[in-house]
C-alpha cells in the first residue's frame, strides 16, 4: 500500500527513504531551496526550504517524510520567513545584478523574484570581499557566495577531488580553496569539474564567457524557476545549460531557446 | 575671448548669484556669477558638483564586465559607453577593428544608430524644443515636453515616437531599452532574427520623414531668428571627432580629425589608440570636470568642441543623400568656413538624427544582420583602448588588466568632458552679452541654461532631470547681506522668500 503525507492539504504519496523535498518535487510540488541539489548529500543550511511538519519548522531537503506528516508549504507565513531569508542573502554579500553576468540564469536571483522580494529590506553590509582570478579557466567572486556548500559538495562527491570547503564561522564563515598558497590556481580543479558548473550564484564562474546568453534566451527570462526547477525534476538546469554550453554547443542552444515571438521579449523584465 | 570672466581679478564685494542645478540636462551642475554693484558680470563659471569613481571602482573586476558595468555611468547613452568598452576588449582578445566579424561590425553600428537617434530625439524634443518653440524666457510653465504636447501636438507626439523607436532598435540588438547585453569580447552575442528586422523595418519611412520634418523645423527655427541664433552663446573654437577614411561623416569607428576655427586641418586620421599623444587634461580647483586640450596648441589655445556641431563642420559629406543635403543647406547658411554658432548644435544634431535614420534603413535591408559568424578570437593583449562618437561627442576608454585578467588601470574621457571649455566659454559670452548691467530675473537665467544645454551636456553621466529639480537664486549685496531669494520647488511653484 502507497505511503502517504499531506502537502498543503494534499495527499501526496512517497517512498520510504526520501525527504520531504524528494516526495514533493515527484508530486509536482516546489519548494524553494538553494543549497539542495538532487545528486548530491542534503546539506539543510539555507533554510530557503523550511515547511512546517505537524506545527514544526523543518528543512523539507533533510527531513525524512513518514506517515502521517502535515506538511505545510506554501502559506504566507512561510512565504515571508523565505523572502526574509533571501533578504539576508543580498545584504551579507555584493550582490549587484545590473552588471552580474549571473544576472537571468541566478537562481538566488530567480528565487528573489519568485518570493516577490522587491527590496533589500535590510541594511547593506558591504563587506570586503576579493575575486580570486587566479586559475586560468575559473573565476572565484567571493562576494556572491552564498555558502551553500554545492561546490565543496559536488568537488568531494562527484569530482572527487576536494577543492573547495567553508571556513569560519557565523559572519566570518567564507569558502577557502584546497591549496597552501590559498589561490585557485594551485588546486587541481579543471573547468570541467561540475564543482565549477555548479554554483546557485555568480560566485564561481567559467572565465570569458559572460553575457554570451542574450538577454530574452537566458534560463529564468521567460519561466520563473518553480516551472523549470519541476520540469528537470529538481535538478540543476542552470549547470546543464552552462556546462552544455561550454562544450561549444552555444550557438545551438540559443537556437533551441529563441523566444518565439517579439510579444514574448518584450514581456520580459524581470532581470537585468 | 570671455577668459577673463573666469576668475575675477578682485573677488571683494561682489554680489554672487547661482543657477543650481541646471535643470533639463542630463545630471548636476550649476553656474555660479558674480556681480559689481552695477549688476556688471565680473565672473561667470559652469561647476560639475559630482563626483563618480567608475575608473575607480572597475579596478578589480573581470574585463568582459566592463561593456555592461561600465554603460551604468548613464541611463541616456548607455550603448556608447557599452561599445566604447567593447572596442576596447575587442582589443584585449587580440581582435582588431578591422577583424571584427562583418555581422558583428553592422550589428553594432545598428544598435548605436539606435542609440544616437533615440538620444537625439530625447534632447532636442524632451529638452530643449520648450525653449526654442516658446522663447527662452517664455513663461516657466510652458518650458517642458508637456507644454509642448499640448500646443504642438504634432512636433510632440513625433518627438516621443522617434525616441521610441531609437529605444526599440536597442531593445532587437541588445535585449532591453536601456541597459542590455549585446557586445561581447570580439564580437556581439546575437544576430537580428528576421521577425526583428520586419518589426523595425515596419516604420522606419515613418521615422525618416518625420526626421526630415525635423531637420526642417530646426532651420526654420534657427533662420526666423537671425542674426541673435548665430550669436547667442556663439564662440570660436576647434572641433574634433571621428570621420571614415574618406572623410565621411562616421560615428562607430574611424580617425580623428581636428579643425581649428578657421577650418584648417590641425590632425587628420589620427589613430585614436594614441589618443594620449594627441590630448591632455588639465585640472582645476573649482569643477570636478576636467578641462582636456589639444597638445600640439597648449592649455590656452587647445580646447576643442566635440559633438553633432563638431562632427558635422568637421565632415568632408555624409553618406546619407537626405542628411547630406541637410548639411549642405546648413553649412551654406554660414559666411564662414566652420558654424561655430552653439545653437546650430541643435541643428546639427537633427541632422544626424535623419543621418541615423537613414542608415538604419540601410541596415535593415542587409542580410549580414540575420546571422553568420559572430565572435572573433586572437592572441591576449594586455592594454585596449575604444573611442566611439557617442551622441555628445568623442568617447574615449581605456583599460589594461593583467595576467588573470583582471582590470588593472582605467581611463574614461567622456563627451562632455571635452566640451567643458565650450560650455563655460559660452555660459560667459551669454553673462557678458545678455545679461551683464540688467536686473536677473528667473527668466532671464534661463537663457544660461539654454546655452549649456545646446551642447547636450551629461554632466554625471548618469542622472536625468527634467525640470521636476529645486532651483533657487540668491541676490546678496556688496555687503553680503541677501537681498532677494527666489526659490523653485520640486512641484514647479516660484516663490519669493
Amino acid at each position: 500500500m502507497t505511503k502517504t503525507i499531506t502537502l498543503d492539504g494534499k495527499t501526496i504519496p512517497f517512498e520510504d527513504g526520501q525527504t520531504i523535498m524528494q516526495a514533493a518535487t515527484a508530486a509536482g510540488v516546489y519548494i524553494p531551496h538553494l543549497c539542495h541539489h538532487p545528486e548530491f548529500t542534503p546539506h539543510g543550511s539555507c533554510k530557503l526550504c523550511t515547511v512546517k511538519v505537524n506545527g514544526r519548522n523543518c528543512s523539507a531537503c533533510t527531513f525524512p517524510a513518514a506517515e502521517g506528516q502535515d506538511v505545510l508549504n506554501n502559506t504566507k507565513e512561510l512565504t515571508d520567513d523565505r523572502k526574509k531569508i533571501t533578504q539576508m542573502l543580498f545584504v551579507e554579500g555584493n550582490h549587484f545584478c545590473p552588471s552580474c553576468e549571473k544576472s537571468g540564469n541566478c537562481q538566488l536571483q530567480a528565487v528573489a523574484y519568485h518570493l516577490n522580494m522587491l527590496d533589500d529590506h535590510f541594511p547593506l553590509f558591504y563587506p570586503h570581499r576579493e575575486v580570486d582570478a587566479s586559475h586560468p579557466d575559473v573565476l572565484i567572486d567571493h562576494n556572491r557566495c552564498i555558502f551553500c556548500t554545492l561546490c565543496v559538495r559536488a568537488s568531494r562527491e562527484h569530482d572527487g577531488k576536494d577543492v573547495f570547503a567553508i571556513a569560519g564561522r557565523g559572519i566570518n564563515k567564507h569558502l577557502i580553496v584546497n591549496s597552501i598558497s590559498g589561490h585557485l590556481k594551485d588546486t587541481n580543479l579543471d573547468k570541467n569539474d561540475q564543482a565549477a558548473h555548479v554554483c546557485p550564484t555568480g560566485a564561481i564562474l567559467i572565465k570569458r564567457t559572460g553575457y554570451q546568453v542574450p538577454i530574452g534566451q537566458r534560463l529564468y527570462d521567460h519561466q520563473q524557476i518553480d516551472e523549470i526547477s519541476l520540469a528537470s525534476s529538481g535538478s540543476r538546469p542552470d549547470e546543464a545549460l552552462l556546462t552544455f554550453m561550454d562544450e561549444g554547443n552555444a550557438d545551438d542552444c540559443r537556437e533551441q531557446s529563441r523566444p518565439p515571438s517579439l510579444a514574448v521579449v518584450s514581456e520580459q523584465h524581470h532581470g537585468e | 575671448m570671455y577668459e577673463h570672466l573666469e576668475t575675477a581679478p578682485n573677488r571683494d564685494n561682489l554680489k554672487r548669484v547661482v543657477v543650481d542645478p541646471v535643470s533639463r540636462v542630463e545630471g548636476h551642475g550649476k553656474v555660479s556669477l558674480l556681480l559689481d554693484e552695477n549688476n556688471k558680470v565680473q565672473q561667470a563659471r559652469l561647476h560639475i558638483v559630482e563626483f563618480r569613481g567608475f575608473e575607480r571602482f572597475i579596478q578589480g573586476r573581470p574585463y568582459w564586465e566592463l561593456p555592461v558595468l561600465v554603460q551604468r555611468l548613464c541611463g541616456i547613452c548607455p550603448v556608447s559607453h557599452h561599445l566604447a568598452a567593447a572596442k576596447a576588449i575587442d582589443q584585449l582578445v587580440g581582435v582588431d577593428p578591422e577583424n571584427l566579424p562583418v555581422s558583428a561590425d553592422k550589428l553594432r553600428r545598428l544598435l548605436h544608430f539606435g542609440q544616437v537617434l533615440q538620444s537625439h530625439a530625447l534632447h532636442f524634443f524632451h529638452l530643449s524644443s520648450p525653449d526654442l518653440l516658446f522663447g527662452f524666457e517664455s513663461d516657466i510653465g510652458k518650458r517642458n515636453i508637456i507644454a509642448v504636447l499640448a500646443d504642438y501636438p504634432d512636433i510632440g507626439v513625433q518627438g516621443v515616437k522617434m525616441r521610441k523607436y531609437g529605444q526599440e532598435v536597442i531593445r532587437m540588438v541588445s535585449g532591453k531599452r536601456v541597459h542590455g547585453t549585446g557586445a561581447i569580447a570580439g564580437g556581439m552575442n546575437k544576430a537580428l532574427s528576421k521577425e526583428e528586422r520586419d518589426y523595425l523595418l515596419a516604420d522606419i519611412d515613418q521615422i525618416i520623414q518625420w526626421a526630415v520634418d525635423s531637420v526642417a523645423l530646426i532651420k526654420k527655427v534657427h533662420c526666423a531668428n537671425l542674426p541673435y541664433y548665430d550669436d547667442f552663446a556663439t564662440i570660436r573654437s576647434n572641433y574634433l571627432g571621428l570621420v571614415k577614411p574618406d572623410g565621411a561623416l562616421e560615428l562607430y569607428h574611424g580617425g580623428i580629425r581636428a579643425k581649428n576655427a578657421a577650418g584648417g586641418t590641425i590632425t587628420d586620421h589620427f589613430d585614436y589608440c594614441r589618443y594620449n599623444d594627441l590630448i591632455h587634461e588639465e585640472v582645476r580647483s573649482w569643477t570636478y570636470m576636467k578641462f582636456p586640450y589639444l597638445l600640439s596648441l597648449g592649455k590656452e589655445e587647445g580646447w576643442y568642441r566635440v559633438g553633432p556641431l563638431a562632427r558635422v563642420n568637421n565632415c568632408d559629406y555624409i553618406n546619407t543623400p537626405l542628411a547630406e543635403a541637410a548639411r549642405m543647406e546648413f553649412k551654406a547658411h554660414s559666411p564662414e568656413a566652420m558654424v561655430h554658432s552653439t545653437l546650430a548644435f541643435h541643428w546639427a544634431r537633427l541632422i544626424e538624427l535623419l543621418h541615423c535614420a537613414e542608415s538604419i534603413k540601410g541596415l535593415l535591408h542587409d542580410a549580414d544582420l540575420l546571422g553568420g559568424e559572430l565572435v572573433a578570437h586572437g592572441e591576449k593583449r594586455y592594454e585596449g583602448i575604444g573611442v566611439i562618437e557617442a551622441p555628445r561627442g568623442t568617447l574615449f576608454h581605456h583599460y589594461q588588466v593583467d595576467e588573470n585578467d583582471i582590470v588593472t588601470k582605467a581611463n574614461l574621457i567622456v563627451s562632455t568632458t571635452s566640451n567643458n571649455m565650450g560650455m563655460n566659454e559660452s555660459v560667459r559670452q551669454v553673462a557678458a552679452e545678455y545679461l551683464s548691467g540688467r536686473e536677473l530675473t528667473e527668466p532671464l537665467l534661463n537663457n544660461l541654461e539654454v546655452a549649456i544645454r545646446a551642447y547636450d551636456p551629461c554632466l554625471s553621466c548618469a542622472t536625468h532631470a527634467v525640470g521636476k529639480m529645486p532651483l533657487q537664486l540668491e541676490l546678496i549685496d556688496a555687503g553680503g547681506a541677501l537681498i532677494d531669494k527666489l526659490v523653485k520647488h520640486g512641484n514647479g511653484d516660484i516663490e519669493r522668500v
